[in-house]
């Protein structure tokens, strides 16, 4: 069985993100990027499921500038076997994503696709839903754990209040949680193999889809900076207040 | 709690910047060690580090390791990582792949041991001294002994040590009694106690891979007379399988100052069987290729405690408010500044950064020419050997001396709350300190430098480092933008010059003299070393500081450039004086009046 796990490339989860000083974006020269810490998990996952033996092939594919073969070489290093970056330099939000990995799920024909459930630049949390939906597929989000069993796949969900069981018939999308697994760690021998394992590059163009962007960022500002807290007389003081100032109780 | 990043921009700034980075893979042999390939090799060690060993570094320090029976327990969590090491294949970076190494650039090796190093001294002898074993056997050890243990050392399943102190033998290796007799099938009979032993007995492997300096029947006295024998823990049998138990065993373990993770050992060789390595009584000459090696990794653990203790120094400075700054309060809506405010902290962070940084491009830069080892040229490949050779003693004292010394400015920065054992601040102080006295102590590399490496061939290793130093000096004289980092490195290096001239000869009279100046003339040597890189990293950064310099990086390197030119090299006067005054004041004190 092969899947296709689709890897975005975000800036780290350890850089301290800054604005733009004319409110356009976020600030990313010179910034460390790495892969979407989600999408790693949906790598691990489908690594653990090829050396259970459920799964034969594992084809990762990135959307973006020519520096995220960084991200696909560190899957392949991870385990999976080959790679494919649909190479732009525009922005592509994610309904455009999802058209462009259905177009790769066609040429590929996986029987399950397993992505991070939202990337933690945007956090749009779409990418997985309208790909399913676009494909026609079963959708399986949040996933806390796998089981593939008789060419159906039982997803625990990790919703509300508890977990949610569904069974899903392949092929489908997955999306991951961060309690799916653990990542490994890559070992070096992996690391020098990977340089060795196919990565092709797409031009986004070439693949005849229309990827202009449907929404406009109008203005990027920092949070509000936390204020100081004060300190009240009594506790009738602070009751009044939670009731009339923050309105809380 | 101790935090730390791997400084891997300027890791990449060193290497890709301030050096050919990118050129190491036109060496023969390290075609692969391309700049991508480095990049994800460096990330993924930062990786381990910071999530594996730190977590590890603390608790193993209050832990220990303990000894009972004859076995030896190192501190929880440490069999665990040293496995997941092994996994991921840490330990047969620069091994050949013949042996089932990976065969890197021992420059990114270098950078990569100082990652250990600040993340867990102790774990990284464990690694450490198998990569040392492995690097003296490689060197010398039969195709049989190589076939047999090098594959088991460089997948670390096996872990190596080099058994060479004695109770009455530690700088002086001529002094040592461990007996070699051989036996009739080819091997020998060791007999004779080892001690300080690091990794000498430990539950992190199952077999344990000894190189002992010993004596055969027949050796001439002294130095001449000593030869190197491999001897396993478990005997070995020919399908590789572990045979019976040899003759070797763990007495006791020391109780240390620091690095208490690893266990130092008393070995017991009882008639144990070992093979001869390398020819008779050319024992010292295998133990040089291992030394000079660990000498290198030695002076990047000074680095590695530098930075590590820099870092937290820096992140508590920021936090502690305490007074207000000298010229008003620099944050008034806080009760007191952060006493990073004030200008004696800032001295020694500085300090701290000036040092580590320095250090970092020194080790890369004599670890970058032991990669020439592979250039096709053979004058390039010797007169890169002779550079190593100079500079090995330099960064080994200057390093661990360095590292020291930041170590315990990082406590100071920290005050009483340095002192306690909570922030881990003190456990750098007692960690650094091992690494100016093992693998020769300071003192020692100071003599090598001005007895062994400064005459050889009429200073012809001196020129390795003095020719481009001084080529540099004068190409740069006229660029008005480096006059403030050219100048003083152009002093120092004259007062370099003049006190190289006055200790060559004055040592040619009495070697006392030469041995009187010569850990003064070490630092000295280290300290122009520095100024000459740091001029380098100036100039390299000054016209990236002028443009998309988002991060601050260069702008801050070049002002750490300025606080090393102004505040650090300003001591080489006073080393000059000190070492021009010679040896009378020295020598001439009545020993009985000590």
């Amino acid at each position: 069985m092969k899947v296709l796990v689709p890897i975005k490339r975000v800036i780290d989860y350890n850089v301290k993100i800054r604005v733009k000083a004319d409110h356009s974006g976020v600030e990313t020269a010179n910034v460390k990027y790495s892969a979407n810490p989600f999408d790693e998990i949906a790598v691990e996952e489908a690594v653990r499921l090829m050396e259970a033996g459920i799964v034969s092939e594992i084809v990762v594919v990135s959307i973006g500038p020519a520096a995220a073969q960084d991200v696909l070489r560190n899957a392949l290093a991870l385990g999976a076997d080959r790679a494919v970056l649909v190479q732009t330099d525009n922005e592509i939000q994610p309904l455009a994503v999802a058209k462009l990995l259905k177009l790769l799920c066609l040429q590929e024909s996986p029987r399950l696709v397993i992505l991070g459930k939202q990337a933690i630049d945007d956090d749009s949390n779409q990418t997985g839903q309208a790909l399913a939906a676009l494909l026609n597929w079963p959708q399986g989000t949040f996933a806390s754990k796998l089981v593939i069993e008789d060419g159906r796949i039982e997803v625990t969900r990790e919703i509300d209040g508890g977990l949610e069981i569904l069974s899903l018939a392949l092929p489908a999308v997955v999306t991951t949680d961060l309690r799916l697994n653990e990542p490994r760690y890559l070992s070096l021998p992996n690391i020098m193999k990977a340089k060795k394992k196919p990565l092709e590059i797409r031009p986004a163009a070439s693949l005849d889809i229309n990827v202009e962007p449907r929404l406009i960022t109008v203005r990027v500002e920092e949070p509000q900076q936390r204020q100081a807290g004060i300190k009240v007389a009594d506790v009738t003081t602070l009751l009044n207040k939670l009731k009339h100032e923050a309105k809380v109780i | 709690m101790a935090s730390y990043k791997a400084p891997l921009r300027d890791m990449r700034f060193v290497l890709f910047e301030l050096m050919d980075g990118e050129d190491i893979a036109t060496l023969p042999g390290y075609e692969e060690a391309t700049r991508d390939l480095i990049d994800s090799i460096l990330e993924e060690a930062a990786r381990f580090c910071e999530e594996v060993l730190l977590p590890l570094n603390r608790s193993g320090d209050e832990e220990g390791c303990v000894f009972e029976n004859g076995v030896v327990r190192t501190p929880k969590g440490f069999p665990e990582a040293y496995k997941a090491f092994c996994e991921a294949g840490w330990p047969g970076i620069t091994a050949s792949p013949e042996f089932g190494g990976q065969g890197l650039p021992k420059v990114v090796n270098g950078l990569i041991e100082e990652m250990i190093c600040s993340s867990n001294l102790s774990f990284g002898l464990y690694p450490g001294l198998s990569h040392g074993a492995y690097v003296a056997l490689e060197s010398h050890g039969s195709k049989e002994l190589k076939d047999k243990y090098l594959p088991k050392l460089v997948d670390g399943i096996w872990s190596g040590t080099m058994c060479l102190t004695e109770p009455q033998c530690g700088t002086d290796l001529g002094l040592c009694r461990t007996k070699a007799v051989p036996a009739e099938d080819g091997s020998y009979r060791i007999t004779g106690t080892k001690i300080f032993i690091s990794a000498g007995e430990h539950d992190l492997t199952d077999n344990i891979i000894h190189l002992v300096l010993a004596r055969l029947p027949d050796a001439p006295k002294g130095i001449k007379g000593i030869s190197l024998f491999l001897v396993p823990k478990f005997l070995v049998h020919d399908d590789n399988d572990l045979g019976a138990r040899n003759s070797v065993s763990c007495g006791s373990i020391e109780h240390k100052m620091g690095i208490k993770a690893s266990a130092t050992c008393v070995m017991n060789f009882d008639e144990a069987v070992g093979w001869l390595v390398g020819e008779p009584h050319k024992g010292m000459r295998a133990m040089f290729t291992m030394m000079n090696t660990e000498r290198l990794a030695v002076g990047l653990q000074g680095l590695g405690i530098a930075e590590v203790s820099y870092q937290g120094a820096v992140a508590y400075a920021r936090e502690r408010l305490q007074g207000r700054s000298l010229t008003g309060a620099k944050y008034p809506e806080k009760p007191a500044d952060p006493i990073i405010v004030h200008p004696d902290i800032r001295r020694m962070l500085l300090t701290q950064r000036a040092y580590a940084e320095g250090c970092r491009a020194l080790g890369a830069w004599v670890a970058r020419h032991l990669d020439l080892h592979h250039h096709p040229d053979a004058t390039m490949r010797q007169q890169a050997e002779e550079f190593v050779s100079l500079m090995t003693p330099v960064v080994k004292a200057l390093l661990t001396d360095l590292g020291s010394e930041a170590a315990n400015l990082g406590v100071q920065v920290f005050g009483g709350h340095g002192y306690i054992r909570e922030h881990g601040m003190e456990q750098y102080v007692r960690d650094a300190r091992i690494a100016q006295i093992y693998e020769g102590t300071n003192g020692v590399q100071a003599l090598d430098l001005v007895g062994r490496k400064m005459p050889a061939d009429m200073g012809r290793l001196l020129r390795r480092f003095f020719h481009p130093v001084s080529n540099y000096i004068e190409e740069k004289a006229s660029q008005a933008a480096l006059t403030e980092f050219v100048d003083p490195l152009g002093k120092a290096f004259t007062r370099l010059q003049q006190a190289t001239i006055k200790v060559a000869q004055a040592g040619l009279r009495n070697p006392d003299e030469a041995g009187a100046a010569a850990t003064e003339y070490l630092r000295l040597f280290g300290l122009t070393a520095l100024a000459y890189l740091w001029a380098r990293m100036a100039e390299v950064s000054l016209p990236k500081a002028e443009r998309d310099d988002v991060q601050g990086f260069y702008a801050a390197k070049v002002a750490t450039a300025r606080f090393f030119m102004q505040r650090l090299l300003p001591q080489t006067g006073a080393l000059f004086s000190s070492i021009m005054a010679g040896s009378k004041s020295t020598m001439a004190f009545d020993e009985a009046a000590f």
